[in-house]
């Protein structure tokens, strides 16, 4: 294998990103934060994609980093970025460490169905509480970091900031895991289980890794998104949310760590402006783009990126 | 993996595809630079409601309709008094519209878009509570003038103070509280009710209200059922059942559009409504959609003085005219609450321009529309609550009959805003619970 660059293009490519942010129209930065929180989301669907499975269900972890955030501001007086974090990143290993129990010994549509399920369990539960405001959801304390409480005008950026950090780290780290051998393992998996149960590793064990993984990268870009948008409703743990996740990543590819990001702007972007320009017809716009893309780049938007040797020895 | 001689070659149609989208994107994003400040003759007014989706058809379009109609009737200076001068102090309005669809954070990421790159001067829109519940603060943060036209939560004030965000529409606890008090009045010996509300916010808190309102009103009221069917399920089959055999003297139902409409339809086939009140508190706007359906005596409200309800003025009258010229269907009431919004800001417009001597900017304007009381095709609306960001006006409840195959309106009572509506710094639930017994209608 020959030397990475990646690492150094990603950390490149946010840092760049970082500055960019500082000069960019307001709009642009939220667009921005955004699509790195429903990147992260993906990011972790596409590790599950890459073994061969499809969640329909990312919305319930989503859904539960979002309500967290809410939750303890609103309810616990914990407004703390760095704690009320650490509390997503807890409750989505909790939950998801249980329900991977199940779920790691399902594949295909039973997979996908369950984990679908299980999201609209949540979805059921918030719209019953009216004390977490049902279907209108709630508004989110204002977020403050170790104690210092940012101007309400500079909290679009600094939110900014934060996506972009963690949004880095979760793309090193995961780059590197799809490199190690647990990373290939699950494109081995995809290919014949039976071959890799004999080689002496367990399937199971390693999907029920990757689902946890995956889960707290969710939790992380519902966090994000609570953190940004200000409100939180059930909303996020619907079944078409989730299924928006899958069209990200569809429209990314599975090819490389960085593509869920340039899905989910792309897709951000398209959508953004098609309601602008077509208030009527805006879903066509973005229908139609959707299609030429699984119509004519079926591996996604980043194979048209020219391959790098050691990539195709995969 | 294969492809290995593949590597910088791409088919055309692969080339093409990618150029097309990133044409497109490019395009979209360069067709739309952060617009210079629009010139001083003109008002730029971000619209923004439900295009797409089930909330389109009933309360959506009808809207948007009454919005063209009066913008260009402001802008022409053709309104009777006391709108008859032009434009908002003189400016001509130039409005964006926006579909509301796509929840809570789409919603909040457009309206950033509406006002940052857009540079509209104010907002006006959002139907769904949660929507309005989020907006709040965005509004809030961007110092942007944002009136909120429709949606019924009464949480949006009474859990914060804003500066830059108004209601200029009721909230939906005098919906339910003067439903209360109308069936009392219809039934003085009430023994038995029964709810079919929808299975989401706006279903609970209505239910609730009429709930408790009943409870305190008249405690011996036996509460039979309560179903709370799915939103847009379109089959009310067992729930329908369930209400039948619980018997109840009176059904309530806060559903709305489509659903509503069902289920008038199918209860109706079933015979429902034979033995039992109906009480529907949005079931104005399907009375002339449905006008040879709906079962003669049912209870209907408007959310306010809206629709029929409105009390004739020149004003109402030429807006039910020109709207019905133009778009060959009464106005329903969410075409009265979008013509009252923006009827407001020109109101507040006008006053504060007036103040000054010259183009107001957002502060003085918000500052005017504070408490302020003006005029609209459904009478007088007062800014009362949420110190002065909340509208209050009267409720309004008829019985639906059908006159020489005419849909009209009997029995009407109209409630003022006082007897229905908590009074300013007050929350909706502790009202009804604590003084709502005490507070007279006379």
């Amino acid at each position: 294998m020959g030397s990475d660059r990646t690492p150094i293009f990603l950390c490149a490519a946010l840092l760049l990103l970082l500055v960019v942010g500082l000069f960019i129209p307001n709009w642009l930065v939220f667009l921005f934060t955004i699509s790195m929180a429903k990147g992260l989301v993906v990011l972790g669907l596409i590790l599950l994609m890459r073994t061969g499975l499809v969640s329909f269900g990312q919305g319930l972890y989503y859904c539960l980093g979002g309500y967290i955030v809410g939750i303890s501001g609103q309810h616990w007086g914990i407004t703390d970025v760095a704690l009320v974090f650490l509390l997503v990143v807890l409750a989505a290993t909790l939950l998801s460490s249980i329900l991977g129990l199940l779920l790691c010994r399902y594949r295909e549509i039973f997979f996908a169905m369950l984990t679908m399920a299980f999201s609209m369990i949540l979805y059921g539960i918030l719209v019953k509480s009216e004390k977490l405001g049902s279907t209108d959801g709630f508004i989110i304390a204002q977020a403050t970091l170790f104690g210092w409480q940012p101007e309400v005008e500079a909290s679009g950026t600094w939110i900014f900031a934060l996506a972009v950090i963690i949004t880095l780290v979760a793309l090193l780290v995961m780059h590197l895991y799809f490199r190690s051998p647990m990373g290939f393992g699950g494109e081995a998996i995809r290919e014949n289980e039976i071959r890799v149960e004999y080689l002496g590793v367990s399937p199971r064990r390693l999907i029920y890794i990757k689902y946890v993984v995956a889960a707290v990268l969710a939790a992380f870009g519902g966090a994000i998104t609570a953190v940004a948008a200000g409100h939180v409703d059930p909303e996020m743990a619907f079944w078409a949310t989730s299924g928006e996740f899958v069209f990200i990543a569809l429209l990314g590819g599975t090819l490389h760590v960085a593509a869920p990001l340039v899905g989910a702007f792309l897709i951000e972007i398209i959508r953004t402006i098609a309601l602008d320009l077509a208030p009527y017809t805006w879903q066509m716009i973005l229908g139609g783009s959707l299609l030429l893309i699984i119509f004519f780049l079926p591996k996604g938007l980043w194979s048209l990126l020219p391959k790098r040797r050691e990539e195709e020895g995969l | 993996m294969a492809g290995r001689k593949n590597v910088r070659n791409y088919s055309p149609v692969q080339l093409a595809t990618a150029s097309i989208v990133c044409l497109l994107t490019a395009a979209l994003c360069l067709g739309h630079p952060p617009s210079v400040r629009a010139d001083e003759g003109t008002y730029k007014l971000g619209l923004v409601t439900f295009l797409s989706g089930a909330a389109a058809g009933p309360f959506g379009v009808p809207a948007r309709n009454a919005a063209e109609l009066i913008i260009e009737a402001i802008n022409a200076g053709t309104l009777p008094s006391p709108y008859d001068s032009k434009g908002l102090a003189g400016m001509t309005i130039e409005s964006t519209i926006i579909d509301e669809a796509g929840g809570g954070t789409k919603q909040v990421g457009e309206f950033r878009n509406l006002v940052q790159r857009r540079n509209v001067d104010a907002v006006i829109g959002y139907i769904s509570s949660g929507d309005c519940l989020a907006i709040a603060p965005v509004a809030e943060e961007l110092r942007a003038l944002t009136i909120f036209f429709d949606c019924g939560t009464p949480r949006i004030f009474e859990d914060n103070d804003y500066k830059y965000v108004f209601r200029t529409g009721p909230t939906s606890t005098m919906d339910n509280v003067a439903a209360a008090r109308y069936i009392l009045e219809l039934k003085p010996n009430l023994k038995s009710v029964s709810g079919m509300n929808q299975n989401y916010a706006w279903g609970f808190d209505s239910w609730n209200d009429f709930k408790w309102a009943m409870g305190v009103l008249k405690p011996d009221v036996d509460i039979k059922t309560e179903q709370f069917p799915k939103l847009g399920a379109g089959q009310y089959g067992s729930e329908i059942s369930a209400v039948m055999v619980s018997r109840a003297e009176v059904i309530h139902s806060s559903f709305w559009g489509g659903d509503m409409e069902g289920l008038v339809l199918q209860g109706a086939a079933r015979g429902l409504f034979d033995n039992s009140q109906g009480i529907f508190t949005c079931g104005e706007t399907a009375m002339f959609r449905l006008s040879d359906q709906i079962p003669e005596g049912t209870i209907i409200g408007g959310r306010g003085p809206f629709g029929v309800f409105a009390p004739a003025s020149p004003l109402n009258d030429w807006f039910r005219k020109s709207y019905m010229d133009r778009f060959g269907t009464p106005p329903t009431y969410p075409s009265y609450k979008m013509a009252q919004a923006i009827l407001g800001l020109k109101a507040a417009v006008d006053k504060a321009a007036a103040a000054k001597n010259g183009k107001p900017n957002k502060e003085e304007i918000a500052a005017a529309l504070k408490g302020l009381e003006f005029q609209a095709p459904s009478g007088v609306v007062r800014m009362s609550l949420g110190k002065g960001h909340q509208a209050v006006q009267e409720m309004v409840y008829g019985q639906f009959t059908k006159k020489n195959g005419k849909p009209e309106i009997y029995n009407v009572r109209r409630y003022p805003a006082e007897c229905v509506n908590p009074p300013d710094g007050v929350k909706s639930e502790d009202w009804i619970k604590n003084s709502l017994k005490q507070t007279s209608c006379n």
